[in-house]
């Protein structure tokens, strides 16, 4: 099992609206250094809502990859606006190329969050590297 | 903040006990974070922290520079080297710091160079960071000080 050029251009479904909390950006803000002191979460909160969508791509019964096999090998995030308690997110997950370097596949995808308008509140892209080998 | 600015470098302490609150906070569960056992069973010389608590510390040393979260806009980074956590209670020590590229229309670009013993763990980290008049003109008393010691993790520890 593995992720192969057929996965290229696929998008899986929304993940679950996730209702952000002052209490989960305080643990998260904790978890990195800072403390919360109301306003906008972290840079880097919506992974937590963008590796939800990574598990569904991971877990697809075509791709089947453990996450304990996965490296991370580059994430980028882009804001359209900062996000704060309250917020109701959801990440739509596309592979955008899956490339094979030498024994590995290396899965590009890009994760649109949005509010639950629908409105685009930030783009996290994300490098995921599959050491093929099982041995 | 201008263009050719060198921003004051933060350092972060990251041991176990912060990959642990790590996970809990982040929902990633991977076991290379965790287990020894699984670390070295996939080719890691053990644990290894998330590279998201890598780029997460850095990204808060962005929201330090910046004067709040709220105003790093983009952030990016390839993790290019693992950043190994022994099980000890010193953990290890990230450093970031960061240079202002260029500044335009109340943006700035911002070159980060983080490392850990050393040795740089991220491969061109960059951010866009949001000047606002405050944060141009910051009134922190201890601008220009030495580096900042935060615990990875405890709010207000160190």
């Amino acid at each position: 099992m593995g992720a192969d050029a057929t996965l290229v251009g696929r998008s899986f479904p929304p993940t679950a609206p996730y209702l952000v909390t002052e209490e989960r950006i305080a643990e998260f803000a904790a978890a990195t250094g800072g403390e919360y002191a109301g306003g906008p979460a972290p840079v880097t909160f919506p992974i937590v809502v963008a590796f939800r969508a990574m598990q569904d791509l991971l877990a697809d019964p075509d791709v089947g990859i453990a996450l304990h096999r996965v490296v991370h090998g580059e994430q980028r995030f882009t804001y359209t606006r900062p996000v704060v308690a309250g917020d109701l997110l959801s990440a739509t997950l596309t592979v955008d190329s899956v490339r094979r370097i030498g024994g590995a596949e290396v899965i590009s995808t890009r994760s649109e969050v949005v509010d639950a308008e629908g409105a685009h509140v930030v783009t996290a892209k994300a490098v995921l590297v599959h050491s093929g080998d099982e041995s | 903040m201008k263009a050719g600015e060198t921003l004051p470098v933060q350092e972060f302490r990251v041991t176990r006990a912060d990959l642990v609150r790590y996970a809990g906070a982040s929902g990633d569960l991977n076991p290379i974070h965790w287990s020894d056992r699984i670390a070295t069973s996939v080719g890691l010389p053990g644990v290894i922290a998330h590279g998201m608590l890598t780029l997460g510390l850095s990204g808060r040393a962005l929201e330090v520079w910046a004067g709040g979260p709220g105003r790093v806009v983009e952030l990016g980074a390839k993790f290019t080297r693992p950043v190994v956590v022994p099980d000890d209670d010193a953990g290890v020590t990230l450093t970031v710091a960061g240079t202002v590229t260029a500044v335009e229309d109340g943006r700035a670009s911002v070159v980060l160079e983080v490392t850990c013993g050393g040795e740089k763990v991220l491969g061109a980290p960059k951010a866009v960071i949001l000047v606002a008049s405050e944060a141009a003109h910051p009134d922190a008393p201890d601008e220009g000080g030495g580096p900042d010691e935060v615990d990875g993790g405890r709010p207000g520890g160190g």
